[in-house]
């Protein structure tokens, strides 16, 4: 089980939650899981997203795990100059 | 089996010293090749008609005139590029932005192409297509667009992130906000607040080279492409896309690129290239004059800024506020985020909130530029900084040590960090010979932080040990400013020989995989990362050649210096086995030796940066000089350490031209004023002094050699370091950049006035 | 169709062309004689990355015109290693690291022999100023000021 915080973006589409609970082992199942129960949140997540996992930053690659009880942020997508 | 990417400390033998890098002699003898040194046999010159209008609709173009023209094979509009996106808004305003389709957006929007056989010809062309335009109002400035007096540049584009849904289209097409605690209440505990609002004009990526590729289609649908680029893969799936073609067709081949810092990560004019070639059935050459790329290809924002912060006496900051309004051109983007979200990253506060507005003006299609989005949010933030700590009284580094993030810290964009830097830098300063030189008359010293993300991505390399044991290292990250160099060091640490007989290329898009761009300070950081795992196959597969040649098992094998040895006296008695004598004999072990790897790159872990500058101002002209600059970074691990200070001396000079002279100024009109390199003043080498650097090496945890990425971060701190020494030369806040010299001599004639 | 006829020497060698009478020698060596050493990084004298010398003048290549050049003795960034053996100011450059992505570093070399050519031994404001009409977005000076004095004291044997 992480605790996954949502960036603004995505709140409302959340129902307004700042961050909701999900079983997850890594980052596939936690896209999968969060498109089931938020199907609005769906296509943020196609177009790419960050993933904060214990304060180190990610790109969305489906096998990084999750560590129990790890801090999740997803944060938008970041660009590079 | 994947790469174990965790940080190994060990004795290194290569990498950390400075060899040369391999594509020097080329390049100092005119000899390589950049996107305009490639011409192909046939090939049509191509140019492109440009809108001398801000806003306004198509009413009809009519091209007749100049098809009838005598050399002319192809003249293209947006109907030769049809519409394949597919309700993907960033494709299809990707599109857009090659080619106008029923409204301009900015002065410069292409209209039309045309491919001609020489360059005369193709001038004489531009000139006989009549273009109706119905002008339109239009909007430059931020601010301006915001006002419900402005024109609406897209009528189906609503404010994103605002509840209830707005039903009326907007210039604001996003907003959002990061933080927490209770700003509110912060506020009401600040012994000291200090609020301002800042104005960041519009800058220009500034890199020498100009765009420029060459297209070759064929009538069966293949495609080359030359073209300067960070990011030749996903050039070729966006050209791609964008053209109808299988990604598979077309082959991209990257030339040397002369300079990109962002602005090379967006097609924009080979699209137009590739559907003239396409038409004509020929080569077509593309090249972008200065002009054209000042007016129209991909500058960053200009902003403004609403910063407040609040300071108890003891100096502990107890609420920090921004709200900050960027532009993103013509089409609806994200950027002002990315300011919200770096804007307090440094600082441990309890309170803090940062919202972005995100703007649509009617002005070129703002691309990335190095760490984008943060030296804008970094310039309000360590003004308003400094301001308190002087009002407190505190030493400037004093006061931000004070609050300085740290391993634990719950960031304001969100996450609790693990160990971080920003608290060496702001030592390492605090202890720097610079903080102690003297001061002249009229000069002044200031200083400040910065915060950059840096991320990994997609990476795919090719080793190959060639017959006579030396190696080849096929690359897909474009080597913007010596990286070819350090993943050669890295490859030659793995495999123990000398750096000497490895050589890394750039190979093109049908010999490798896919590459993300050379962006977000990712080029040696994800390179290594994957040239490490590529390495350990190869040293696997060579260990299992030298079983076979010896007849032991391959677990009794152990490779050490770049040989194969037998793991144990167990295991034989044999004397070791050379890299070149294993691939001489490849033929009968097994074939072609070599190691390949496809990851995502990660963990390349956010870096911060502290910068100290001198200044002198002349009080009765405003014009200032750079006395003294020095850039103190992380950089997890130095791979070749005379690169690492070629970037944050680089990024610095970037930030203090954007400090103190470069804009972007448009007139009434909605025109580009000063579209070269005369009236857009980049700093030239008189300007400046040597820019000292001082490299610091907390490994990252996250790749084995602790490299960290290091390009982006050091343009971040320039335009609050350089305005806070200004304000202490002076005595005057600045609040807008850039600080020329008529806005310095307004600013210190207002202060003489009081 | 009328072109302008032009004899003369480039690097030593003689070199004949026909141009456009309001060709510039820039686009004359890049497109004609396939000398794509000097850049274009603006076509307008702003920049120097088309430097090359005429009659042993340091100049913008984009200022001059293809049909000026008859009889005058040309020198590109082509000519400036003595076959393979490189000019001290192209050695001090890569050992220096005074490139990164190296399109500047053409007329930065022209510029700078120019310099040294004329003035062996600048001061640090001198070379500043010697090569402040050649624009470089990626390197800051820093490195490329070290390496002309580099080569300046080691020319003259200091």
């Amino acid at each position: 089980m992480v605790e996954v915080h949502l960036w603004g973006a995505l709140r409302p589409l959340a129902g307004g939650a700042l961050s909701v609970n999900i079983e997850a082992k890594n980052i596939r199942e936690l896209f999968k899981k969060l498109a089931n129960e938020y199907p609005g949140t769906e296509p943020h997540i196609k177009r790419g997203v960050a993933v904060s996992i214990n304060g180190k930053i990610y790109r969305d690659n489906w096998d990084t795990e999750l560590p129990e009880n790890a801090e999740i942020y997803l944060l938008p997508r970041i660009p590079g100059g | 089996m994947p790469l174990d990417t965790s940080y190994v400390q060990k004795t290194l033998k290569q990498v950390g010293t400075r060899p040369l890098r391999p594509d020097g002699l080329d390049k100092v003898t005119g000899r390589a090749r950049f996107g305009a040194d490639y011409n192909a046999p046939g090939q049509l010159i191509a140019l492109v008609l440009r809108s001398p209008h801000p806003h306004a609709r198509i009413r009809k173009i009519d091209t007749s005139k100049a098809e009838k023209l005598a050399g002319v094979k192809a003249i293209i509009t947006s109907a030769d590029l049809p519409d394949l996106t597919n309700g993907d808004r960033n494709m299809r305003d990707m599109l857009e932005n090659c080619m106008a389709r029923k409204k301009v957006l900015y002065d410069g929007h292409a209209v039309a192409a045309v491919a001609a056989i020489d360059v005369t010809t193709a001038r004489k062309a531009l000139k006989l297509i009549k273009v109706d335009y119905e002008i339109l109002p239009h909007v430059t400035d931020v601010d301006e667009a915001l006002k419900p007096s402005a024109p609406v540049i897209h009528d189906d584009v609503f404010t994103d992130g605002v509840e209830p849904k707005p039903t009326k289209p907007s210039n604001n097409n996003k907003r959002a906000s990061f933080g927490h605690g209770d700003v509110a209440q912060g506020f009401r505990e600040a012994d000291v607040v200090v609020e301002h609002s800042f104005k960041t004009e519009q800058t220009h990526q500034g890199y020498i080279e100009p765009h420029s590729c060459v297209a070759n289609v064929s009538p069966d649908g293949t495609g080359e492409l030359w073209v300067c680029t960070q990011g030749h893969f996903v050039y070729r799936n966006q050209c791609a896309a964008l053209l109808g073609m299988d990604i598979s067709r077309l082959r991209v081949t990257a030339s040397e690129i002369g300079g990109g810092f962002g602005g090379k990560t967006h097609i924009w004019t080979e699209p137009v290239a590739l559907a003239l070639s396409r038409k004509a059935n020929r080569p077509v050459k593309l090249t972008m004059s200065r002009e054209e790329v000042f007016r129209c290809s991909g500058p960053t924002s200009s902003t403004s800024i609403d910063m407040k912060i609040g300071a108890k006496k003891d100096g502990t900051i107890t609420a920090a506020h921004g709200v900050l309004r960027y532009h993103g051109g013509a089409f609806p983007a994200t950027w002002a985020e990315f300011g919200a979200m770096t804007a307090f990253a440094c600082y441990d506060l309890k309170n803090v909130k940062s919202d972005s507005i995100e703007v649509i003006v009617n002005r070129p299609k703002t691309a990335a530029y190095r760490a984008p989005s943060a030296p804008m949010a970094a310039f309000a933030v360590e003004s308003v900084m400094d301001e308190l700590a002087r009002k407190i009284g505190m030493d400037p580094v004093d006061f931000r040590i004070k609050n300085a993030a740290k391993e634990g810290t719950k960031s304001s964009y969100g996450p609790v960090y693990g160990p971080i830097g920003i608290g060496a830098t702001l030592e390492a300063a605090k202890n720097h010979p610079h903080m102690k030189a003297p001061l002249g008359k009229n000069q002044g010293r200031g200083m400040a932080c910065g915060f950059w993300f840096n991320f990994g991505g997609q990476t795919c390399t090719d080793i190959n040990v060639t017959p006579d044991g030396t190696v080849t290292v096929a690359v897909g990250t474009i080597d913007v400013g010596g990286s070819r160099a350090s993943i050669g060091l890295i490859v030659a640490e793995e495999l123990g020989i000398p750096y000497d007989h490895v050589r890394v290329v750039i190979a093109d898009t049908s010999t490798l995989g896919h590459n993300d761009m050379t962006d977000g300070s990712r080029g040696t950081f994800s390179t290594t990362m994957a040239c490490v795992a590529a390495s350990r196959n190869v040293v696997k597969e060579l260990g299992k050649r030298a079983a076979k040649m010896w007849d032991i098992p391959e677990d009794a094998v152990v490779w050490e210096d770049g040989h194969a040895k037998p793991a144990g006296s167990n295991a034989g008695n044999f004397p070791p086995l050379s890299i070149r004598e294993i691939a001489a004999g490849a033929g009968n072990t097994g074939g072609p030796i070599a190691g390949h790897n496809e990851m995502v790159a990660d963990g390349a872990g956010v870096s911060f940066a502290t910068h100290i500058c001198d200044i002198e101002v002349d009080p009765e002209t405003g014009r200032s000089s750079v006395k003294r600059y020095t850039v103190i970074q992380d950089a997890g691990k130095a791979v070749h350490p005379t690169y690492v200070e070629g970037q944050y001396q680089g990024g610095a000079v970037q930030g203090i031209g954007w400090a103190l002279n470069e804009e972007y100024i448009y007139g009434k009109d909605g025109r580009l004023q000063n579209a070269g390199f005369l009236d857009y003043r980049i700093p030239v080498c008189s300007d400046l002094p040597f820019i000292d650097t001082m490299i610091l090496e907390i490994p990252n945890p996250n790749h084995p050699y602790g490299v960290r990425g290091v390009g982006e971060t050091s343009i971040v701190p320039p335009l609050a370091t350089v305005a806070n020494a200004m304000s202490n030369a002076t005595g005057v806040r600045m609040t807008h950049i850039p600080m020329s010299p008529p806005r310095v001599l307004k600013a210190i004639d207002a202060l003489k006035k009081h | 169709m009328s072109g302008v006829f032009v004899s003369t020497t480039i690097n030593g060698d003689s070199v004949e062309f026909s141009c456009a009478a309001d060709e510039p020698l820039l686009d004359v060596l890049r497109n004609r004689l396939g000398m794509t050493g000097s850049k274009e990084g603006c076509g307008t004298g702003d920049c120097g990355a088309c430097s090359v010398t005429v009659n042993g003048r340091l100049v913008c290549s984009c200022l001059v015109l293809g049909a000026e050049v008859g009889g005058a003795t040309i020198e590109t960034i082509e000519g400036m290693a003595d076959g393979d053996v490189l000019h001290p100011l192209q050695k001090n450059f890569i050992s220096h690291a005074a490139l990164q992505c190296g399109i500047c570093t053409p007329g930065f070399l022209i510029a700078a022999k120019a310099l040294l050519d004329k003035n062996p031994d600048p001061s640090e404001e001198e070379i500043r100023f010697g090569l402040a009409g050649n624009l470089c977005r990626c390197t800051g000076y820093d490195k490329i000021v070290r390496a002309v004095q580099a080569t300046s004291k080691e020319m003259r044997g200091a």
